[in-house]
């Protein structure tokens, strides 16, 4: 064709076109690789014009999907051609073909260079596009400075500047320590001003990847974002062809916007002024229009500032607008503002306060739930998981088990882990959890995984009011033709369990309930059948006095699974055979199952591994964790230890026990008959599979006699009790004190709390403690989350704080009792009087079957008061001077160090806040960094720290400390000696000793330990 | 922006550009789930598909779906408007551009698409300046061609 002036090439193109199938075309593709083969063999004959056309075939066929894996030397030696035609289609083709891994392009590098400081501007065009598009590691490292000088340069054309921007924007992604931030930052506000819209649109991506990463260092940045934005927004001074369809670049708008999202807040009340009143502007000035393009741009600038609005908490009036806006969107027809909307409603569940507003509009979300789009649906699929709560929890599920019926196969599991979940989570009372789960399974049976039928058993299992209910659930469902395996394994299990509750009512008796399970038998897998023997068993134990026909019955099964080829099978049949041959034995063995321990949902884990970090699921989490209803509380610590996780339903009930169990429902004597009475005969599995979970405790290993016989041997050394069965059954609940183990290593948690403002404090079986933290100046607000992730209530809690003579604390009152699956929030008011490394304590216990207390460290650590500041060198050295000796300037060799090198160091000191200056000490090998140090006595005091360092012993350095205050000077080196000499460890001031670190695993300790048990639940 | 893609209705591909590595393997694939699910959607639907944890925003101009793929917090609409105004440039280059176009000039189509993105971001909102700058690299290798027409010119002159 004309444009391209290469026949061969149209010719090539219009023979792959005329192909009447995929085999003709492989075999014309097959033929012109053979040509190409062979004309670069002998390279010497080609002409750069062949050359050309040949690289352009290739990259045409490898478009097409076909390997091409040769040529790319010949493409890449194009770029060093002399001559614009051939670099151009050598640097075209090349960063088409290649990607970043690719060894050839190191081949490329030094052209490359060579190209970008050169002094023709086509070819740093050319060279700044590849490296912009597929530049790798090892360009940033090489060619980053040269980048920067061309963005930077006033002689260079904003055609090679703009290019220059986004080219270090891909080399900033591929390694950050390319932008030097301490200079950077100011070259990149000056950027900001220029002129060009083309330069300016480049440099604003950069920016935003730039603050993405780190704002600190950018806050000279946002009010110059402000400017460009109101510039755009009012349409001052915009050059006709930056308008897109009358609108000022709606890209520019965009990403300007996107740039402030990045800065926590706005604290100067003018820049914050004028920001508001442009996004006002803009929320409240965009009309829907006739033209597409146009109606796109003005939206795609609201939803921006959309999030901006959301992002800067902005007052409740504001937010109400954009939900009424939002509101509005879902309702109408373009398919793409609905789903738009949709979308921004789901991330406005994250800002407090409109959760109500939002709610009004859950008539309309749910319709969109039947949108004929399923972009859409999906949508409002995720905005009514993350708008549900107690309040309308009932309303969405039902709406979720409806849609189910006639979902799509593309959204069924979504829908229905996402039902089974809030379902929990929300449940107003358990009958109507129970309800759900087998609706759920009815409808959707493939979907629901084991997971939430093993929940539903738990949940009836520890509670003794829902057991006949959900027996008379399980055998209603029998009744219905064909239900799904699942449900037969559900219904043989809780009937197994509880039918003999229903023993009364009409075709309920063991008989009856017997024979319908029994006809399902033919149509179930191996993995149900051992589930119906168990259940067999424990109508045959139920059934007093005894039936001899149903017992005939049921022991011809047994005998006829006693050659089942499948061991587990055939294990249970050979069993029950025999234990229920025994008579009174039998009893005891069959007895109903233990309650379970507690343990967080593996569901609701599941949920959040998978989904961690979108949206919705914090918005849930949030959500969660303001629910002072019985929301189960949502923990995410996994545990510490890599204790191997035990199946902890491998306990089994002694005969001296029985009736303790039997008459008692509290769970303390479950938990300490579950600690006690563990019977582990094989070494921890690493993993017990997910049937073994519930389907273990039956399948006792060896006669049970064994089985007792080991718990005695078990039991006086745990308890030094002589008498292994006085001691389970009279050991008092509550005199032990401590027996709960603690999930995850304390120390670590305060460690880690040092360094950031909100995580898990304190974590057991029962409770978790998190903390959440605000530092102003020297005040602080934390926040204590006190969560019982239990079923019954925590009761007598108390948290006594216990302060240092430094720091004034108030904590508001603590409830005595938190209700079961609740979370508490209580505020905590520090304001620190002074400098000290003293550590305040939390006094904390509560009773839940025993009396747990523990005494935590609160991280309201001497680096909380500190303000980052970051000093030049005109102001740091007359100060270094003016503080001349002790006790203001203090000097110590440290030696013991934990060796890191100088970039972990300067990131340690960055993470205390402590904020390192580069550059300002000539010597490499030296450090210096400085801070804002706030108390009520020494109010705002800077600090400037010196550490020298000696490169051929990582293990010693002299550190130089310097403030206005002796004792500032003083708790400032020693806070910053304990944390290079000993990072993890405990810290050696005068704080009181933490608790004691979980001792060596044993098997207790994993019992107790939900993370461990999650372990077992989860593949 | 992680890619580009051009499919035709028939699911031929007339346009890739990976501003995120992926191997050879890894583009086949991706085709050919993105076909499936996009040349699949109705009419009358929005122009956002979610992918794989990302979207794609897509759409479609007479036979050809142009598909861009971001993620999941970026803004669809500003994508979806980039689309576009790269659509009006090759409109402008080619005069009322169709799909034969873009199959038998497909290099033309990367140069104008490396004057719009770098590193898979918007490099140049004006209309008018991308078409200058293809103009003028056209130019170059115009001129390049008539000095090496003419040089050639000579020495088959001398030759004679």
């Amino acid at each position: 064709m004309a444009l391209s002036g290469m026949r061969g090439l149209s010719v090539f193109i219009s023979d792959i076109r005329n192909c009447q199938n995929k085999e003709q075309e492989r075999l014309r593709v097959d033929k012109e690789l053979g040509n190409i083969r062979t004309r670069f063999k002998n390279e010497k004959g080609l002409t750069p014009y062949e050359k050309k056309k040949y690289v352009w075939k290739m990259l045409y066929i490898y478009m097409l999907g076909y390997d091409v894996d040769f040529g790319h030397m010949e493409a890449v030696s194009l770029i060093s051609a002399p001559k614009y035609p051939e670099k151009q289609v050598g640097y075209i083709v090349t960063s088409s073909l290649l990607n970043e891994n690719h060894d050839f392009l190191r081949l490329a590098i030094n052209t490359v260079r060579n190209d970008i400081i050169g002094r023709n501007e086509t070819f740093q065009c050319l060279a700044l596009t590849l490296v912009g598009n597929i530049g790798g590691r090892e360009f940033a490292e090489s060619l980053a400075p040269d980048v920067q000088k061309l963005l930077i340069s006033s002689s260079c054309r904003p055609l090679v500047r703009k290019k220059a921007a986004l080219c270090l924007l891909r080399l900033y992604r591929k390694n950050p320590d390319v932008v030097n931030v301490d200079g950077w930052s100011d070259r990149m506000a000056q950027l900001l001003d220029e002129r060009d819209l083309g330069v300016l649109t480049s440099s604003m991506s950069l920016l935003v990847a730039l603050v993405a990463n780190n704002h600190e260092a950018y806050w000279s940045c946002l009010p110059k974002c402000v400017k460009a934005l109101e510039r755009l927004a009012r349409n001052q001074d915009i050059p006709q062809e930056y308008t897109y369809y009358g609108i000022p670049s709606p890209w520019l708008q965009v990403k300007t916007m996107r740039a402030l999202q990045y800065f926590p807040t706005i604290e100067d009340p003018n820049t914050r002024r004028s920001l508001f009143e442009v996004l006002q502007r803009i929320l409240m000035g965009t009309d829907v229009v006739k033209n597409v393009n146009k109606n796109n741009a003005s939206h795609a600038v609201l939803f921006e500032a959309l999030a901006l609005v959301m992002h800067l908490d902005a007052e409740k009036e504001m937010m109400s607008q954009c939900v009424a806006l939002l509101g509005k969107f879902i309702a109408v027809r373009e398919p793409n503002i609905r789903y738009l909307g949709l979308e921004n409603m789901t991330r406005m569940l994250m800002v407090t306060d409109v959760q109500d507003i939002i709610k009004r509009h859950q008539a309309q979300i749910i319709t969109s739930l039947k949108d004929p789009d399923i972009s859409i649906r999906r949508r409002a699929l995720d905005l009514l998981y993350g708008m549900c709560d107690v309040s309308n929890a009932k309303d969405i599920v039902e709406e979720l088990l409806q849609y189910l019926s006639t979902a799509d196969f593309a959204m069924r599991e979504e829908l229905s882990l996402k039902a089974a979940i809030l379902a929990e989570k929300f449940a107003p009372d358990l009958s109507w959890y129970v309800d759900v789960i087998l609706q759920l399974i009815d409808k959707a049976g493939d979907f629901v995984s084991d997971d939430i039928w093993f929940r539903v058993v738990q949940f009836v299992t520890n509670n003794e009011d829902l057991q006949p209910y959900a027996a008379v659930k399980a055998r209603e469902y029998l009744d219905k033709p064909a239900i799904h395996e699942t449900m037969v394994k559900v219904s043989a299990y809780i009937l197994g369990e509880y039918s003999h509750l229903l023993a009364r009512r009409p075709g309920c008796s063991p008989k009856e309930i017997f024979s319908i399970i029994h006809e399902k038998l033919p149509t179930v897998s191996t993995s149900t059948i051992p589930i119906l023997l168990s259940t067999y068993a424990k109508i045959l134990m139920h059934t007093q006095p005894s039936d001899p026909e149903l017992q005939n019955q049921i022991w011809a099964i047994f005998r006829k699974y006693e050659s089942c080829i499948d061991a587990e099978i055939q294990q249970r049949a050979v069993e029950y055979f025999a234990l229920s041959s025994k008579g009174a034995a039998l009893m005891d063995i069959m007895a109903e199952m233990p309650k379970f321990p507690e343990r967080q949902s593996a569901l609701i884990k599941k949920a959040e591994d998978t989904e961690a970090d979108t949206a919705e699921q914090s918005a849930l989490k949030l959500r969660a964790q303001q629910q002072t209803s019985n929301a189960l509380v949502v923990t995410d610590q996994r545990p510490a230890n890599g204790t191997p996780p035990v199946s902890e339903l491998r306990l089994v009930k002694v005969p001296s026990m029985s009736n303790v169990d039997h008459s008692s429902a509290d769970h303390g004597v479950t938990q300490e008959n579950g600690t006690l009475t563990v019977v582990d005969p094989q070494p921890p599995e690493p993993s017990a599979d997910l049937l073994s979970d519930l389907l273990g405790p039956l399948a006792i290993e060896g006669p049970p006699g064994s089985a007792v016989q080991s718990e005695r041997n078990l039991v006086p050394g745990t308890e030094g009790v002589p008498n292994a069965e006085d001691a389970l059954a009279i050991a008092p609940v509550g005199e032990q004190t401590n027996t709960v183990q603690p999930i995850g290593n304390i120390a670590e948690r305060f460690q880690a709390l040092g360094l950031k403002d909100s995580g898990v404090l304190y974590e057991d079986p029962y409770i978790q403690i998190g903390i959440k933290a605000e530092w102003r100046a020297h005040q602080g607000r934390l926040v204590l989350f006190l969560g019982n992730k239990n079923t019954s209530p925590l009761v007598s809690v108390q948290a006594v704080i216990l302060p240092p003579s430094h720091l004034k604390m108030e904590l508001s009152l603590v409830p005595d009792t938190i209700p079961p699956r609740a979370q508490v929030q209580c505020p905590l008011e520090v304001i620190n009087l002074r400098p000290s490394r003293d550590v305040a304590v939390l006094d904390f216990s509560y009773q839940f079957g025993t009396h747990v207390n523990v005494k935590l460290r609160l991280p309201a650590v001497l680096n909380k008061f500190l303000q980052p500041v970051s000093v030049s060198a005109e102001e740091f050295f007359p100060q270094w001077r003016s503080l001349s000796g002790p006790p203001l300037k203090l000097q110590e060799v440290v030696r013991g160090v934990r060796p890191m090198s100088l970039a972990e160091m300067a990131n340690l000191f960055n993470s205390f806040r402590l904020i390192v200056c580069p550059g300002l000490d000539p010597n490499a090998n030296n450090l210096v960094a400085s801070t804002t140090f706030y108390s009520e006595s020494t109010r705002a005091m800077l600090c400037l720290i010196r550490i020298e360092t000696d490169p051929a012993d990582r293990t010693q350095l002299r550190m130089t400390v310097a403030s206005g205050e002796p004792t500032l000077t003083f708790e400032l080196k020693e806070f910053i000696k304990e944390q290079l000499v000993s990072i993890p460890t405990v810290s050696r001031g005068p704080a009181p000793p933490p608790p004691p670190p979980p001792p060596p695993t044993s098997a207790p300790a994993a019992l107790s330990d939900p993370g461990a048990m999650l372990a077992g639940l989860l593949h | 922006i992680h890619f580009v893609l051009l499919i035709s209705r028939q699911g031929k591909v007339r346009l890739t550009k990976w501003y995120s590595p992926y191997s050879q393997k890894e583009r086949a694939k991706v085709i050919r789930e993105l076909s499936g699910l996009i040349l699949t959607r109705g009419p009358k639907l929005c122009n956002f598909v979610e992918w794989r944890g990302l979207k794609v925003v897509y759409k479609r101009y007479a036979s050809l779906y142009f598909c861009m793929c971001i993620n999941q917090g970026d803004n669809e609409l500003e994508v979806l408007e980039i689309i576009h105004h790269f659509v009006e440039i090759l409109d402008r280059y080619f005069g009322s551009v169709c799909e034969l176009d873009l199959i038998f000039n497909f290099h033309k189509a990367y140069y104008i698409l490396d004057e719009l993105l770098i590193a898979g971001e918007l490099q140049e909102s004006s209309k008018k300046t991308v078409a200058r700058l293809i103009a003028a690299q056209d130019s170059l290798v115009e001129a390049a061609k008539e000095q090496a027409s003419s040089i050639s010119n000579m020495i088959a002159q001398a030759a004679k």
